[in-house]
């Protein structure tokens, strides 16, 4: 029990051993414990990556059989909107399997592989600093860019992976084997930027999730960036090339391969790095680059209960989430009039976006669809800020609140109201967005009042998933059967039409339950059902927590 | 399940009915049975020192007793209510300082003071003022930016800032300096002062002795012992070291000593308080040429209780 490891004078430690004595000291040992924390990370992205192109081949085959049917789709791909989702839409006159996948998936898995790319590298590196276990760690033998320099070999790693399960996913679908190689290696160069974009937020803020909302901040604006360029001309436009989604999709797979917009990226991960490195030895272990300052000595008036303290917690989000919306749904707004301009021409892309409407209201339609489109988006947001309960739990911060005069379902009740009252915000502010910009462009005034309030009914649906999250929390459940649930929900409403899914799974569907205000009359019924629902769950979630134990 | 069935927390005013009363405690975690059984008395008043090593089950007696954890078997009362379904209206007369505290890390320190107490009622500012000079706290700093002492500060703060009849203190000095470890203990006492009980949990037992009245030492989910200081220091061995012109080795044939040793011409023994008698009428005839006896220190009344298997739970009140 008592026995001491006495070494001989002269050995060498394990963790100095084949990594020199420099700044880089202890890498690989870092490398084998990152890869090992992340052993199923890695391959769940992988292969939610690489089945995604699975199950796309087999749906695609058996929803677009020939030649005929493939072009249809083609046609809502060439349209403005089409290209704002996707991509700058080569190869739609000859539009196969392969150029379906490079013109309407490319850009979504670029994004995946740059989301899982953003969670590793700050994961591993301001996640490690802010709990502490950085000092611990660099207390060791350790290099002083050791644990950066492991987190960028783990997410190397990880983007290889992705790569290689999504070419064999290529080849499985029968498909070219140069182009499947520079279709994996343009989605993996995606992730590789944007891990290099986390690389360095991580060493701007002191906080995890400063470092992860910057990076995803930097990806959504990457999005928009070629959404816009792509928009503005087929084959894309110089706004295009200013995104490195853009630029996976400019490598023309399928259709014209090329090979070289692939080292734009390299090039541009390469500065990153360099520049997180630059930074990391700036800067001291735990610090940002921006000091945090000092702040109030006494709480204000506001931050005296619950919901006081749940919305000063979640402020900085809902400002986040409410600017993130109103530029997108600005966007769309002021395209309202060329989209429906495209309707005329391809009247198919009517079932997209409600059959049988004509004049006025194909703009009402359009726009009803789109904001149907972003309380989706809104509903993230919701289960996101419920889960502040399981942050608080996890790191023992509800114990100390319920060892006051605080009650269980008053500690729930009063982050569902917050997450409510934010939903409410960022739905309207959306509305008026939208609205705000199709009526700056169609002159129909109507519309700013109309989306406004329209965005609202949309707030039952949001809160539903909401009350789900809460649910889980209360029975101390994990929480990825919300995440499925919210998933395959924004799957069939984005893509249930497109899919020619059963009508009564597509009508069925949360998002498609209550009314397409202000294309639809507004009905009570769906609505406050909807409303009831998430009132249930909600109660539901107040009575299982108020039985179980608290786990930390 | 907790076996109570009457919840309705009773009058202080009537017989002076004790402020924690837990009988039987039983609680696990799948395999684990943190709890096996546990008796602890806190009377109105005293400050109750709750002592065992890491993993003895202090932390989960003090989460039930919040009403955190739902036990599976025994009773627990505090203040006479059941800490499970009266949870708000209890913690309205208590605050709880955790051994490790965990705050939002954008908070300020002050922010975190003033949430924690209007949340128990209501904030005396100018006590509140009081402690944070007391204790050397800036409360315009981010928690993020505190050390571990200056959270536990902020715990504390916000605990003794306000007026409450029960302080629940889960080691609550970890982090502290030597000197904020003295402000902690006076302030302890003025609470005291005041009429507050205090529930002091440690393993520090320098702590333990300076403010406890009575001591209940748990081990392995189990109370072990339950007393006052004086009475339990009588359970407790009393170290000998005697020379004598005979040989004091034979000693060991005496019921009630044990460990006896040869040093030299010395002889060392452990012995029972009860046979402390009989061992002078002992060694008396061999010729006691020195004898030093030491009376027994917690530390070794916790040693004795850890080292060894559990004696039976003996309770000395």
């Amino acid at each position: 029990m008592t026995a001491v490891d006495v070494r001989a004078p002269g050995t060498t430690t394990g963790a100095r051993g084949g990594d020199g004595a420099g700044p880089l000291v202890g890498t690989a040992r870092l490398v084998r414990f990152a890869l090992r924390r992340d052993r199923v990370r890695i391959p769940g992205w992988a292969l939610g990556v690489g089945g995604t192109v699975v199950y796309f081949g087999v749906a695609i085959q058996a929803v677009y059989p020939d030649e005929a049917s493939r072009q249809t789709r083609a046609a809502i791909m060439a349209d403005p909107a089409g290209a704002l989702m996707t991509g700058p839409g080569y190869g739609l006159e000859d539009y196969t399997f392969g150029v379906m996948l490079a013109a309407e998936m490319l850009g979504f898995l670029g994004v995946a592989a740059a989301l899982m790319s953003i969670f590793l590298v700050v994961r591993h590196t301001r996640s490690e600093e802010e709990t502490g276990r950085a000092e611990l760690v660099r207390s060791g033998v350790v290099g002083r860019y050791a644990p950066l320099s492991a987190a960028l070999v783990d997410v190397l790693v990880a983007n290889l992976a992705v790569a290689a399960v999504l070419f064999l996913a290529l080849l499985g679908n029968g498909l070219e084997t140069p182009d499947s190689a520079a279709f994996a290696a343009g989605v993996a160069m995606v992730g590789l930027v944007f891990g290099a974009v986390a690389a360095v937020t991580a060493q701007v803020g002191e906080h995890a999730r400063t470092a992860s909302g910057l990076a995803g901040a930097a990806l959504g604006l990457a999005f928009v960036l070629r959404g816009v360029g792509d928009m503005q001309q087929r084959g894309g436009s110089a706004l295009s090339w200013t995104s490195p989604i853009g630029w996976s999709q400019q490598m023309r797979t399928y259709v014209d391969l090329r090979w070289w917009p692939l080292l734009l990226g390299g090039v541009l991960a390469a500065v990153l790095v360099a520049a997180a490195y630059l930074l990391a030895s700036r800067r001291d272990l735990g610090a940002g680059l921006v000091a945090a300052g000092r702040g109030r000595a006494s709480a204000g008036p506001w931050l005296r209960g619950p919901v006081g303290l749940g919305a000063r917690l979640q402020r900085g989000s809902v400002l986040g989430w409410s600017f993130g919306m109103l530029v997108m749904a600005a966007l769309t707004g002021a395209m309202a009039e060329g989209i429906v301009d495209s309707f005329e021409a391809q009247p198919q892309l009517m079932e997209v976006f409600g059959a049988g409407l004509t004049g006025a209201d194909v703009v009402r339609g359009t726009l009803s669809a789109f904001l149907g489109f972003f309380a989706m988006a809104v509903a993230v947001f919701a289960v996101v800020s419920v889960h502040q309960l399981r942050r608080d739990e996890a790191e023992g911060r509800t114990g100390a609140v319920l060892a006051t005069a605080v009650g269980r379902g008053r500690w729930l009740l009063a982050s569902v109201a917050v997450t409510t009252g934010g939903a409410v915000v960022v739905l309207v502010v959306t509305g008026l967005a939208l609205g705000g910009a199709a009526a700056a462009t169609t002159g129909d005034a109507g519309l700013v009042g109309e989306l406004a309030l329209a965005g609202l009914v949309h707030l039952p649906v949001v809160l539903c998933f909401a009350g789900l999250a809460a649910l889980l929390h209360g029975l101390g459940a994990p929480a990825w059967p919300v995440w499925l649930v919210l998933v395959a929900s924004i799957v069939v409403g984005l893509y249930g039409p497109l899919l020619d899914l059963p009508a009564a799974v597509v009508e069925h569907a949360p998002f498609a339950l209550v009314p397409a205000v202000p294309a639809e009359s507004f009905e009570a019924g769906p609505v406050l059902g909807a409303l009831a629902v998430a009132v249930l769950l909600t109660g539901a979630a107040v009575a299982a927590l108020r039985r179980r134990d608290l786990v930390a | 399940m907790t076996t109570s069935t009457s919840s309705t927390p009773v009058d202080a005013t009537s017989a002076p009915a004790p402020v924690i009363d837990v009988r039987g405690l039983t609680k696990t975690f799948g395999p684990v049975r943190a709890l096996d059984g546990l008796d602890l008395v806190v009377e109105p008043g005293e400050v109750h020192g709750f002592l065992g090593p890491n993993g003895a089950g202090k932390s989960t007696t003090i989460r039930v007793l919040l009403g955190l954890l739902r036990a599976d078997a025994g009773r627990a009362r505090l203040f006479g209510g059941d800490p499970w379904a009266d949870a708000v209206e209890l913690h309205r007369r208590l605050a709880y300082v955790p051994g490790d505290v965990n705050l939002w890390p954008r908070l300020t320190g002050g922010e975190a003071i003033d949430l924690f107490t209007s949340l128990r009622g209501g904030v005396d500012a100018r006590r509140r003022d009081r402690l944070l000079e007391r204790f050397d706290l800036d409360p315009s700093r981010r928690t993020r930016s505190y050390s571990k002492g200056n959270r536990q500060k902020v715990a504390l703060v916000a605990a003794l800032a306000s007026r409450v009849d029960l302080l629940v203190l889960d080691e609550p000095t970890s982090g502290l300096d030597p000197l904020m470890e003295l402000v902690f203990q006076e302030a302890v006492r003025e609470a005291v002062a005041e009429g507050t009980t205090v529930l002091l949990s440690s393993h520090i037992l320098a702590e333990v002795e300076r403010l406890c009245d009575r001591v209940t030492i748990i081990r392995e989910g189990r109370a072990v012992q339950s007393g006052s200081l004086a009475e339990l220091r009588h359970l407790t061995r009393t170290t000998v070291r005697v020379t004598t012109d005979g040989d004091a080795s034979t000693l060991a044939t005496l019921a009630g000593v044990h460990d006896v040793t040869a040093d030299g011409d010395q002889v060392l023994a452990s012995v029972d308080d009860g046979a402390l008698s009989a061992v002078m009428a002992h060694l008396a005839p061999l010729g006691i040429r020195s004898l030093v006896t030491t009376p027994p220190t917690l530390e070794e009344l916790f040693v004795h209780h850890y080292g060894e298997q559990p004696t039976a739970a003996g309770s000395a009140s």
